[in-house]
Parts: structure tokens; sequence; C-alpha cells
């Protein structure tokens, strides 16, 4: 599609763009020179600030163990929300208004409000109200904070992946006298969440990433908050950082990765619908409004280039 | 036939996912256990303040709060092995004392009123004074010097707000999540000086990396009385640490650790206070 | 019933949040936009900064380029952006800067996707008439395709506002920092954050249903 905005570059073109690479080029050496020398002005080069990246110690006391928080604490969530969030979808698909409508108006308001609100109000509330040990106490604040907020998400992706069917699904299913419960659990579920899967492993980066709330307001051992065991004892900060801004970066690579390969899977699949709600179709469910786009979902066309899609920002 | 595969890949997360819960919560089995039947004993300390209590590359803690509680722990009756360290942050301290989480908190842990009303204390053990660390080549002699400074405290600290209310109004103040900020912002020039207690303080300018950068500027700016925080009520574990900790004193035990953990900083730490005797 | 308001500055916490959202929203825009035309240009290297751009940015939690950008920019850098003897204010002004960088990306994916619902005979008909790469982009192209991305800016928006919170992990005074010091000094827990949910769902949700009736008048029919 891109090319399409441009004619192939004549010699006149192509010495232009020559130029202009040159010119972004010496913009793009400049940046990474001023980085360089201030970082060097302050010191945050000199090797004994890098060098505890290079001993096992400091993977195995620090950064391992708050990954390993990181990722529990995302698995958790993960896997709490999406029974919760199929619940709520099934919820709002439903015939019968006294259901649909609350079930709207839960998934509505948690989506409304901030991750970080949740936790903070989960944190207090087992910390004055239940019996929580102080250690696990962060964990679980965290892991409700997420779980409320992403099962009202994928509540969405749930209700989006069985609108994307074909309707002559439903309507075969009618036919052969199938009831509206069988329907949805022999017909509708089982190739809605094959259409799913790209779209809830791109939420998982989400996740993946909202859990570093909790390590900086809620004191949650995850991979951000054993940074600062770690920089207390190395006296590097910036170093430290730029460590962990990497793993996540690389973690997140993966999962988006694997989401766009499902997906590509997926779409050639030829025994499926060929429904697939992509992680670029979660965007429109990120947010509130706009159920009528829903419908529209199995028209979205991939193509997205690397990285598959992005999903809650 | 993509289809029965992307169901197993499916399959493949979920076990993944759960494997990594699994795997990950077996660690937090040792603690509870009271001083009864294991024999083991749970004492709260900070992971992240050099020369208080710290936790190390190889998994050892250090500091003095450390060595402090090291040897109550063993003049209660336990081995250094028995000992299972816990993270306690200002903010969890007394939940953390009230339900029984740990049997006592050595952990930079001011005696106030306010705190007095939920907990009990044993001690003090140490007299800290809030005060200022400055770069080793500036000087700052009084309080009211602060005025048009740039100052760094941790968000929420009280030591903050001593400053920005009473001594120096006109200084700015900056506050980050840790002291190790403070410290990387104090290096920079970003801020002229990081203000804490002198024990906290001078643990951080003992560490090997800050050694000759920084120094501590003397002010006496408060009192901070550091006791040992036991559940409220538990009186004759007050008067079993408060015996260990005079024979501390008495046995030359606790020079040692102030040295250990301060000296590199030239602090000049105040002799051991009296079982009891708070200095407001 | 609501006497532990007293002393508190809700109001004010929620400008804080609205000027956060508003300033990090009209930045993002204009820099998204930029990223976006890196991403189609015939220029192999911008595409290939655009591409990394969006992915490196993307794959980082907001916390950590949020408290990055106070330690590593204003101390190392010494970014200051004209408030360097005011820390309220450069934390204020970093996390707009935080919030703008991350936020672009979001923004540059969904203009792209604009881009692509653009149909191809619009752009060809362009470069027939003779336009050049930047006059089919800004003429042709990208008035169109910002018709068709309300919908999803509006989502990007409305994340926007509920991710202004992390500013508090920098000292923002915005509204879930004063709900964090209000929960713990005050007993009052569901009251508390009620209020401070239902002013994030007034925030968001008016947001939500005027951008979305603004997105079907101005959509391109087809």
């Amino acid at each position: 599609m891109t090319s399409v905005l441009y004619d192939a570059p004549g010699p006149g073109a192509k010495r232009r763009n020559i130029v202009y690479t040159v010119l972004f080029l010496i913009v793009l050496g400049l940046g990474v020179w001023w980085i360089y020398s201030a970082m060097d002005d302050k010191g945050q080069l000199e090797w004994a600030k890098w060098s505890p990246f290079t001993e096992s110690q400091a993977w195995t006391t620090y950064l391992l163990p708050g990954l390993a928080n990181t990722v529990k604490a995302a698995a958790l969530a993960l896997v709490i929300a999406l029974p919760l969030g199929a619940l709520f979808g099934i919820a709002r698909l439903s015939d019968h208004r006294w259901v649909r409508v609350p079930a709207g108006v839960v998934v509505e308001f948690f989506r409304a409000i901030p991750v970080l609100i949740l936790m903070v109000f989960a944190n207090q509330f087992y910390a004055t109200s239940t019996d929580i040990s102080t250690e696990m106490r962060p964990l679980y604040a965290v892991v409700t904070g997420l779980v409320l907020y992403n099962a009202s998400v994928l509540a969405e992706v749930v209700r989006a992946g069985i609108l994307s069917l074909p309707k002559g699904q439903t309507e075969a299913a009618k036919a052969i006298g199938l009831r509206k419960g069988q329907t949805m659990r022999s017909i509708l579920l089982p190739q809605s969440v094959t259409a799913m899967l790209p779209a809830l492993v791109s939420q998982l980066v989400v996740i993946v990433k909202d859990t570093a709330l909790g390590g900086a307001l809620l004191s949650f051992t995850e991979l951000l908050n054993a940074r600062k065991t770690l920089a207390a004892n190395y006296s590097n900060v910036i170093p430290s950082f730029i460590v962990v801004a990497v793993i996540f970066i690389v973690l997140n690579l993966l999962l988006t990765t694997f989401a766009s390969w499902l997906e590509k899977r997926l779409r050639r699949a030829k025994r499926s619908t060929g429904a697939v709600l992509t992680g670029e179709a979660m965007e429109d469910l990120t947010a509130t409004g706009t159920p009528e786009r829903l419908s529209d979902i199995r028209k979205t066309d991939g193509g997205s280039g690397p990285g598959g899609g992005g999903a809650v920002p | 036939m993509n289809l029965r595969k992307a169901s197993a890949a499916a399959a493949a997360v979920l076990a993944l996912s759960l494997t990594a819960t699994a795997c990950g919560s077996d660690d937090s089995d040792s603690s509870s256990e009271g001083e009864g039947g294991g024999k083991k004993i749970t004492v709260g300390i900070k992971f992240d303040q050099p020369g208080i209590g710290l936790k190390t590359p190889d998994g050892s803690y250090t500091g003095f709060d450390v060595d402090v509680a090291t040897y109550v722990a063993k003049e209660l009756g336990y081995a250094e092995k028995d000992i299972t360290w816990k993270e306690t942050p200002s903010a969890d301290r007394e939940t953390a004392l009230e339900r029984g989480d740990v049997d006592f908190i050595v952990a930079s842990y001011s005696i106030t009123d306010e705190r007095k009303a939920k907990v009990d204390f044993a001690g003090p053990y140490l007299l800290a004074h809030q005060d200022l660390l400055i770069r080793s080549d500036d000087n700052i002699a009084k309080g009211a010097d602060l005025n048009g400074k740039k100052l760094c405290s941790v968000a929420g600290s009280t030591s903050a707000q001593n400053v920005s209310d009473e001594l120096a109004p006109k200084a700015q103040l900056k506050e980050y999540g840790t002291y190790s900020e403070c410290i990387d912002a104090l290096a920079s020039g970003a801020v002229d000086a990081l203000t804490t207690d002198d024990s906290i303080l001078a643990g951080y300018a003992s560490q090997d990396q800050n050694k000759g950068k920084f120094k501590l500027a003397g002010l006496s700016l408060s009192n901070e009385n550091y006791g040992i925080g036991v559940k409220k009520g538990d009186a004759k574990m007050v008067d079993d640490i408060n015996a260990a900790l005079e024979k501390m004193v008495t046995d030359k035990a606790w020079d040692k650790a102030v040295t250990d953990n301060f000296g590199p900083a030239e602090y000049k730490n105040e002799p051991a206070p009296k079982i009891g005797n708070i200095v407001s | 019933m609501f006497d532990f308001l007293e002393g508190y500055d809700l109001l004010g916490a929620f400008w804080v949040t609205v000027q956060l959202a508003v300033f990090s929203g009209i930045g993002s825009l204009v820099l998204g936009t930029i990223l976006a035309a890196m991403r189609v240009s015939p220029v192999p290297l911008m595409r290939g900064f655009g591409t990394v751009y969006v992915n490196v940015v993307r794959n980082i939690p907001l916390t950590v380029i949020i408290v990055f950008s106070s330690l590593g920019l204003a101390d190392i850098f010494g970014i200051t952006l004209g408030a360097a003897d005011d820390f309220d204010a450069l934390s204020f002004r970093l996390a707009i800067l935080g919030l703008t960088v991350y936020t672009a990306a979001f923004v540059c994916e969904a203009i792209r996707s604009g881009i692509n619902t653009v149909p191809v005979g619009q752009a060809e008909a362009a470069r027939a008439i003779g336009l050049n790469f930047t006059q089919v982009l800004s003429l042709i192209v990208l008035p169109q395709a910002f018709r068709s991305v309300i919908g999803p800016l509006t989502n990007v928006l409305i994340a926007l506002t509920k991710n202004t919170t992390v500013a508090a992990a920098i000292g923002v005074a915005e509204a879930a920092l004063l709900m964090k010091e209000m929960i713990e000094n005050e007993s009052q827990l569901i009251l508390i954050s009620a209020i401070f949910a239902f002013g994030f769902v007034v925030l968001t949700l008016p947001t939500g249903l005027i951008l979305g009736w603004v997105a079907k008048r101005v959509a391109v029919k087809r």
C-alpha cells in the first residue's frame, strides 16, 4: 500500500532520497552523539556501573526474581480475567435485558477507570479489611486491579470474537434444533476462541506493562522494583533503568511476534471460519463507545506490518 | 489441522503461565513459623539501604540494622541460619507487626508517639539525626544556607517536610522514589543536598563506589531514636530484646557494628543510647 | 458525610489530570503524525526509524518511561524544559513529555491504519495529476485518513486520560496521587474511591460519546 503514495523513484528522486537519507543520518548521529556525551559527562558510561550486568549474581539475586514476579502477576491476571471476561462478554450478548444491561454497565465502568486507581483501591482494601499477609498483599492488589480492568476488556474481545463469526453458524445451529446455550457452548465459543487468540496475546503485553505500576506505587517487587535494590548496591540508577527497559522490550516483542504468527496461521487455517480478531481490531475495543464497529471486525484487514497490533496504550 | 495446532499452542501458553505461577509461589511458605516448633524467627528489615539493611548480590544481608538484629536473635536463641529476613517498607511496618508477619522489625524505625500507639518498641539502639549529604567540594554550614538550594529526599518522608517547613522555606524540594536516585542526582549536580537520617546518609557515603565523593554536613536537624518494633503487648519480647541490646553495648559488638557499617563516612555517631532513654 | 473532603483540592487534582491529557494529547498527535509520515515515506532510513520507534516505545511500560524522563532526562541530559528552578513545574512538564513520547507510538499506528483505509485509487489519481509524495500525503491521503481514524484516536485519547495517573509515580499532584494520599489518611475508603472512579468516568465517557458522534459525522462515505 505504502508504495502507492509515491512513484517509483527516477534518477532525480533517487538523488533526493539519498540527500534526505544523509540529512536524517546526520540528525540521528547528532542525537546519538549528544546522548553519548551527556552520559559520558555524567559518568554514566563508567564500566563499574555496567559491569554488574555481566555477573550472574546481579541477575539471580535481583532481576530474575523480579521478572518472575512480573510474569507471575501477568499470568495470574490473565488466567483469572479470561473466564470472568468470557462470562461478561457472553452476558452482554444475552437476549434478556436484565442480564445484558447490568453486564454492560459493569464492563463499561471498569474500562473507564485507570488501572492504577483500581490497584490503589485494592491495596488499601486488602490492608484494612482482609487477612492477607503484608508480603503477599501487593501481589494480590496488583492482580486484582489487572483482573478488574482486563476482564472488562476481554469481555469485549469475547463479544467481538463471537460477533465476528458468520451468521450462518448460528442459523445452522438453530436449523438443527440446538438451544441457545448449546449453540453458544458447542458452536460459537469454540470457534471464537481461535479467532480471539491473537488479541488475547496482544492484551497480555498490556498486562505485562501494567504490572510495573504496582512496582512503582505499591511496593510490589516486580522487575521495576527489583531494580531499586540492585541500584542501591551498585549505584547505577540509569544503567539499571536501561537494562530493565530492554528486558521489557524483549519480553513484549516475543509476545507480539507470537501474536502475529498466530494471526497469520489462523488466517490461513482452512477449516476455521477465517474470522480473526487482530490486535489492530483490539484498539477499537480498548476504550468506551462505538459498539457498532464490532460487527465490522471481521472485515478488518491484517497487513499491519511487524508487531501484529497495538492493544491498549 | 492448523486449528488443532493452534489450540495446542494455546494450551501450551496456558500451561506455561500456570507453571510460572506455580514455581513463583512456593517461596513464601517458610515465613509464618513463629518462635515455636521450627525454631525460626522472622525479622523485618530494609532491603535497599546500604549501611542499614541491604540485600547484597550473593543474597546475604548487610548493614547496621542487620548486625543488631542478628545479635539480638542470637541472644534470643536463634542462630544466624534460623533467621528469615523479610522486607518491610516504611508504610507496611505497623501492619506487618500487628498481623504477626514478622517477629520484630529493625528497619531505621524511629520511635514516635504515633507509632507507639500501634506497636511496642525495644531500645532505642541508635540515636540518629536528620542531616544533609553534600558533594565533598561543597559547603553547607547551617540550615539557612539551604535557601535557594535544591534538596532531594524520598517521597512522603518527614525529613523533607522538616526542612521546607522550618529550616529553609525557600529551598527547592525534589522527591524521588528511593535514596539511590537522589545520590545519582547529587552526583550529577541536579540537586545540591540529600536530606534524611545521618545513619542512612553515612551508609550511602560508605559504599565503595561513593567513597570520597560525598560528605555529611554535620547538622543535627532532628533526633531520631531508632527502636526495635515489636507487636503491641508483647512485654516479654521487649524485655528480652532490651537485655540483648544492653549486652551488645557492653561487649563492644555495638561499636564494631558502627565502625563496620558507617566507618568510611567519618560518621560521628552518638554513643550507644541507654535503653528507654528517648531523646526528643 | 463529605466532611473529610475538606483540606483536599479535589477539583485542582482533576484539573491537573485534564491538563496532562490535553497537552500530551496535542503533543502526541503532532509527533504521531510525523512518525506515521516517516513510516510511509520513500526514504528507507526514515521508515526504519519509525518502525523501530513504535516497536520499542510500545513495548516499554509507561511507568518506566515516565520515571526515566524524570531521572534520566532532567538529571543526566539536563533537559529542564524551562523549569530548572521549579521542581513541581518540572515534573509536570516531564510527565507531559513522557506521556507524549509514549502515546505518539499509538497515534502513529492509528494514523497508519487510517492511511491504509484510503482507497488506492485516491493516491493513484493524485500521482497521475503530478503531485509528489509530500503533496499526496498532506493534500489527499492524510485529510481522508484523519476522518476515518477519529474513532481509534478517540480510544487513544481515552487511554491517555487514564494513563495520566502514572504521573503520580514522579509526584505530579494529579488525581491518582491525591487519591493515594486521601485513602492513607482518611477511613472512607469506598467513598473516596467511588469519587475518583466517578471523576474518571465523567472525564472519559463523554469524550467517547462526543467524539464517536463526530467520527460518524465526518466519516468518508464509501
